[in-house]
C-alpha cells in the first residue's frame, strides 16, 4: 500500500510522517510520533478522550485521517503546559480540586476546557456542562471537573 | 460523630503526587506502552449467542502476509477446564454474541484485524437462553448441559448454577404480626462499569519460558494467577508490571486478553500488544448482572419491620458466579429485622460472563428493598428517613449474613439527612423526591508496603494496590501523619509483582483500609529504626526516647542535653547508625468497616417526552475517617452518577437472537456533563476500630443507593411507581401513556 507525506505542526513542532490512508490523527499522533497522551475510549468519535486541538478546533482525533493534519496545527495534551510557567491554571485546577481520578480522561477534559476559557473566559456552569458534554468521565460524576473550570475562569479573570 | 482530633495531614486536601503526571498526559495506561519488534494481537468473537463450534480452521489466516501465529483453545492446555480459561477462547460452544473463538498475531493492528476475518468457523447454531424467566423454567434450553445446582447431581442438570439462603426468626409468625404488607417485583437490566479505558496488555515471553506482562488491572497479582492457571504455568513464571489504570470499577479484576497474548508471544518470540476496542468490552467484559428481585415486607402501624421475605435471582451470564451472595448479603443489612428469608440464585444466561461492578450485586437488590420501604413509609405516612431511624442496624445489631455490626454509622448518617438543608428545603412544585439507603460490606485481605527513607529525609512508599482514584495521596497522608513529616516529603509507587509483597486488589473498598494499614505498620516500623538510631547516637536505650512530631526525643525525665533528631537528621547519618532505613509490613487486614449511606434526590419529569431530569443529588456517607476528603467526594460523586445512569438509561438491549444492539457509548448513554446536576456530600465519620485512623472502604457504597433514590423520586412526582429500571424516557412515556 503506498504511503501519503504528512506533512503537520504538532505543538508548535514540524513533523513529518508517511502515513496509510486510513490512518487516523489519533494513531498517528500515538504510533507514529509517540505522544500517547491522547487516549482512545472508543475509536468512534463518543468519548472525548481523544481530543485535541486541529488548527484551534475541537476534535476527536479518532474521527479525523491523518492525512487531514497536512498543513494544520495540532495541540494535544503535552502541548497545554508551557515550559516556562509550568502548568495551564485548567491543569492546576484540575488537581487542586481533585477533579482526577482514574485520570485517563483528563487529557480531553484538559484540551476541551482550555479551548472553552479561550473561547469564553466567563462561563456560567450550563454553558460548562454543554462545553464538556462530549467528554465522558465515568469516576468524578463530572462535579469536580466543573467547580475545577469555573476556578481556572475565576483565576484567569482575577490575573488579567 | 466522631470525637475530635487534631491531625495535621490527615483531613487535609493536598494534590496527590501522580497528579502533574495525568494532567500533561505523560501518565502511562494500559496501551500506552510499546516495545520494540512488538507484534498486535486481534480476537475473533462469536457472531452468535449459543452456537456449537464444529471446526475452526486457521490456516487462511496463517497464510497471510504479515501473520505470525494465530491460536484457537486448542492451543491451550486441555486439561484446564475453568470457567476463566473457556472465557478466554470458546471450546465445544460459543456461549454469547462476543465470546472470543480464536486470535491472531500480526505485524500491525490493521492486519490481524483483517486477518481473523479469514478464520473459518463452523458453527452450528443453537437457541439461546436469554431471560432470567426463560432459563429458570423447567425443560428450558441449557446454556451447559453438565450444570448442576449447587453441584448435585441427584437433580437433573439446569441453568441455575447456585442458590443461597440467609433465615432468621419465623417469616410466616412475622408477617401474622403485620398489620400491613407491601410486596413488589423488579427488574434491573445488566449496566456496564463503562471504564473509559479499555482492557490492553503486552505481553513477552522469551525462551527460557519467562514472561512478563504490562497491563491495566485492578489487581496485578491476580493477573498473574490467572494467567498461570489458564496457561498451565507456575506463578513464579510470571511478572506482571501494572499501568496506571483508567477506571475499572470492579470490571477490571479479572483477565481476557493476557493469556492469550502470552500465547501468542510464545508462538512467536516476539512481545504481543492486544488492545480490545470499545465494542468488544461492551460485548465481552464486565457486566453487572441483570435482575428480578421480589420483596415483601410485613410492619406494623407504628413502622416496626416485622417479616421480610427476599426472592433474588441474577443473571451470571454464560458461566456460574454472579454476584448473588453479596446481593443477599447487602439486601436487608440496613435493617434489623426478627423475621426473615432471603434466597438468592445464580443463573446462567447466553450474555457476557458478569464482572464485579462496584458493589457487586448491592444495587439491584437493594434498589428492590429501597422502593419497599419507601412505599411502606407512604402507606404508613411516615417521613421515609424516620422509617428508616426507626428499624436500622446499629452496633450489637446482628448482620443479616451473620456477624455482629461493631461501630457502624447508619442512625447518624440518617440523623444528617434528616437535618440536612437539601432535606429540610421541601421540594417544590412539579419536583419528586426520592431516598433510598446504601451499603457495602467492605473487605480487607492481603496487602504489603515498604517505606523507604532517602539520605535527605525523604520518604518512598512501595506497595501493590493500583491507584485507581487517588489512592497515592491517601498513602502518602497517612505516612506524613504517622511519622510526623510533611506530606510534599512523601512519595507512593505501585510496584509490579516481583518489587513488592502480595497485594490483593484494588476493589472491595479495601485499598485505603487495608494497604493504608500496612503503610501505617511499615512507618512505625521506621520509627522504632529511627528510636534505635536515635538511642544510639545518644549512648541511651531505645526504650528511653519518643518519637514526636517527627522528631526523636528523650523521654520526659531522661537526664540528657541533646537535640532533637528529625527523620532528616537520623537520614543523613544513616550510614553510621546501621546503614539505609527500611520499614515493612505485611499483613491480612481484619476489621474492614461496614459503609452506609443516605442518598436523596429531586427529579422532573417532562410528560411529553418522559424524560427525567436530575435537579438535585445529596450523598451522607459514613467515611470511618475520611484521609483526603476531595477523594472521598469524589468516591461519593462518581458513584452517584454511575447509579444515575443505571437508574435513567443505561441497560444492555439484546435483540430476539441475543445480538447486543447497543455495545457503543453512542448508544449505551452513560451521564454526560450536562445530564448531571452538582452532586452535594457531607461526609459521616464514625471510626472504624480495626483501622488505627478509623478508616473504612468508601469507594463501593456511593453506587447503591441512587438506583432506588431514583425510583423513588420518580415514583413520587408521577404519583404511581415504574418498578422496572432504567427509568428511561421510553418507559416512562409507555407508564403514562398507560395512566398506571
Amino acid at each position: 500500500m503506498s504511503k501519503i507525506y504528512v506533512t503537520t505542526t504538532v505543538n508548535g513542532r514540524p513533523e513529518d510522517v508517511l502515513c496509510e490512508a486510513h490512518q487516523t490523527l489519533l494513531e498517528l499522533l500515538r504510533d507514529e510520533i509517540g505522544l500517547t497522551g491522547t487516549k482512545e475510549g472508543c475509536g468512534t468519535g463518543d468519548c472525548g478522550a481523544c481530543t485535541v486541538l486541529l488548527d484551534d478546533r475541537l476534535v476527536c482525533a479518532c474521527l479525523v485521517l491523518a492525512p487531514e493534519a497536512n498543513g494544520k496545527h495540532v495541540t494535544t495534551v503535552e502541548g497545554i503546559a508551557d515550559s516556562r510557567d509550568g502548568l495551564h491554571v485548567v491543569q492546576q485546577k484540575l488537581l487542586e480540586h481533585a477533579a482526577l481520578q482514574c485520570g485517563v480522561c483528563t487529557p480531553g477534559f484538559v484540551v476541551a476546557a482550555k479551548a472553552l476559557l479561550d473561547k469564553n473566559p466567563d462561563p456560567d456552569e450550563e454553558t460548562i456542562r454543554y462545553w464538556l458534554a462530549g467528554n465522558l468521565c465515568r469516576c468524578t460524576g463530572y462535579d469536580k471537573i466543573v467547580r475545577a473550570v469555573q476556578d481556572a475562569a475565576q483565576e484567569l479573570a482575577t490575573t488579567k | 460523630m466522631a470525637e475530635a482530633v487534631n491531625f495535621k495531614a490527615i483531613g487535609t486536601r493536598p494534590i496527590r503526587p501522580d497528579g502533574i503526571e495525568k494532567v500533561t498526559g505523560r501518565a502511562n495506561f494500559g496501551a500506552d506502552l510499546s516495545l520494540p519488534d512488538m507484534l498486535h494481537g486481534k480476537v475473533l468473537r462469536s457472531p452468535h449467542a449459543h452456537a456449537r463450534i464444529k471446526r475452526i480452521d486457521l490456516s487462511k489466516a496463517l497464510a497471510i502476509d504479515g501473520v505470525y501465529a494465530a491460536v484457537s483453545s486448542a492451543d491451550f492446555p486441555q486439561e484446564v477446564t475453568s470457567s476463566l480459561s473457556t472465557n478466554i477462547l470458546a471450546r465445544d460452544k460459543a456461549l454469547y454474541h462476543g465470546h472470543a473463538l480464536a486470535a491472531v498475531a500480526a505485524r500491525t493492528p490493521r492486519i490481524a484485524e483483517e486477518a481473523i476475518e479469514f478464520i473459518e468457523v463452523e458453527y452450528e447454531v443453537l437457541p439461546p437462553v436469554l431471560s432470567l424467566d426463560e432459563a429458570m423454567q423447567s425443560g428450558a434450553t441449557l446454556v451447559r448441559e453438565n450444570l448442576y445446582t449447587n453441584g448435585d447431581e441427584s437433580i437433573p442438570p439446569s441453568n441455575i448454577a447456585a442458590t443461597q439462603k440467609f433465615e432468621r426468626g419465623d417469616i410466616e409468625t412475622g408477617f401474622a404480626k403485620a398489620e400491613l404488607i407491601v410486596e413488589e417485583e423488579f427488574r434491573v437490566p445488566s449496566a456496564h462499569q463503562g471504564y473509559i479505558e479499555p482492557h490492553a496488555c503486552v505481553a513477552t515471553s522469551n525462551p527460557g519460558g519467562r514472561v512478563t506482562i504490562w497491563c491495566t488491572t485492578q489487581g496485578p497479582f491476580e493477573v498473574r494467577s490467572a494467567t498461570a492457571g489458564v496457561l498451565g504455568k507456575t506463578v513464579s513464571d510470571i511478572k506482571v508490571i501494572p499501568s496506571e489504570i483508567g477506571g475499572g470499577f470492579g470490571g477490571k479484576t479479572v483477565v481476557y486478553l493476557e493469556p492469550v497474548a502470552v500465547r501468542l508471544s510464545e508462538l512467536t518470540g516476539k512481545p504481543v500488544k492486544m488492545v480490545m476496542n470499545r465494542e468488544e468490552v461492551f460485548r465481552a467484559t464486565g457486566p453487572a448482572s441483570a435482575t428480578h428481585c421480589k420483596i415483601k415486607v410485613g410492619a406494623t402501624r407504628d413502622g416496626r419491620i416485622t417479616a421480610t421475605k427476599a426472592w433474588l435471582a441474577y443473571e451470571a451470564g454464560a458461566f456460574p458466579g454472579s454476584p448473588m451472595g453479596p446481593g443477599c448479603m447487602s439486601v436487608l443489612a440496613p435493617y434489623d429485622i426478627e423475621n426473615f428469608l432471603i434466597e438468592g440464585y445464580d443463573v446462567l444466561v447466553n450474555k457476557p460472563k458478569v464482572a464485579a461492578y462496584r458493589a457487586p450485586g448491592a444495587p439491584q437488590s437493594m434498589h428492590a428493598m429501597e422502593c419497599v420501604i419507601d412505599e411502606l413509609a407512604r402507606q404508613l405516612d411516615m417521613d421515609p428517613i424516620d422509617l428508616r431511624i426507626k428499624n436500622a442496624a446499629k452496633e450489637g445489631t446482628i448482620a443479616p449474613y451473620g456477624p455482629k455490626f461493631p461501630p457502624i454509622g447508619l442512625v447518624e448518617c440518617l440523623e444528617a439527612a434528616k437535618r440536612h438543608p437539601n432535606y429540610t428545603n421541601k421540594p417544590s412544585e412539579g419536583v419528586g423526591r426520592g431516598v433510598a439507603v446504601g451499603f457495602w460490606f467492605n473487605i480487607g485481605m492481603q496487602s504489603s508496603a515498604e517505606v523507604c527513607v532517602a539520605e535527605d529525609g525523604a520518604v518512598s512508599i512501595l506497595e501493590g494496590s493500583p491507584d485507581i482514584g487517588g489512592s497515592r495521596a491517601s498513602m502518602c497522608l497517612m505516612a506524613a501523619e504517622t511519622l510526623g513529616v510533611s506530606y510534599e516529603s512523601i512519595n507512593a509507587h505501585i510496584g509490579d509483582t516481583e518489587s513488592t509483597g502480595f497485594c490483593n486488589l484494588t476493589g472491595g473498598s479495601r485499598t485505603t483500609f487495608a494497604t493504608g494499614l500496612a503503610v501505617v505498620r511499615a512507618c512505625e516500623d521506621i520509627i522504632a529504626q529511627c528510636k534505635a538510631r536515635a538511642a544510639l547516637t545518644w549512648e541511651l536505650d531505645v526504650d528511653q526516647v519518643d518519637w514526636e512530631d517527627g522528631r526523636a526525643i528523650p523521654k520526659p525525665g531522661v537526664n540528657v542535653d541533646v537535640e532533637p533528631l528529625s527523620l532528616a537528621d537520623i537520614a543523613k547519618t544513616m550510614s553510621r547508625t546501621g546503614g539505609p532505613l527500611l520499614g515493612r509490613a505485611s499483613l491480612n487486614a481484619q476489621g474492614a468497616g461496614a459503609c452506609f449511606s443516605v442518598n436523596w434526590t429531586d427529579v422532573t419529569v417532562d410528560r411529553e417526552t418522559g424524560k427525567v431530569d436530575v435537579k438535585a443529588f445529596t450523598a451522607v456517607q459514613d467515611a470511618g475517617r475520611a484521609i483526603h476528603p476531595a477523594y472521598v467526594e469524589g468516591q461519593m460523586q462518581g458513584g452517584a452518577v454511575q447509579g444515575l445512569g443505571w437508574a435513567l438509561n443505561e441497560e444492555y438491549i439484546y435483540d430476539k437472537n441475543g445480538m447486543v444492539e447497543n455495545a457503543s457509548f453512542l448508544d449505551y448513554r452513560v451521564p454526560v456533563a450536562s445530564d448531571m446536576p452538582m452532586i452535594d456530600c457531607e461526609i459521616v465519620e464514625v471510626p472504624n476500630p480495626s483501622h488505627p485512623y478509623g478508616v473504612r472502604g468508601v469507594g463501593e457504597t456511593p453506587i447503591v443507593a441512587p438506583l432506588a433514590a431514583t425510583s423513588n423520586a420518580v415514583r413520587d412526582i408521577l404519583g404511581f411507581r415504574i418498578n422496572d429500571l432504567p427509568l428511561s424516557p421510553p418507559r416512562v412515556l409507555a407508564a403514562i401513556d398507560e395512566g398506571k
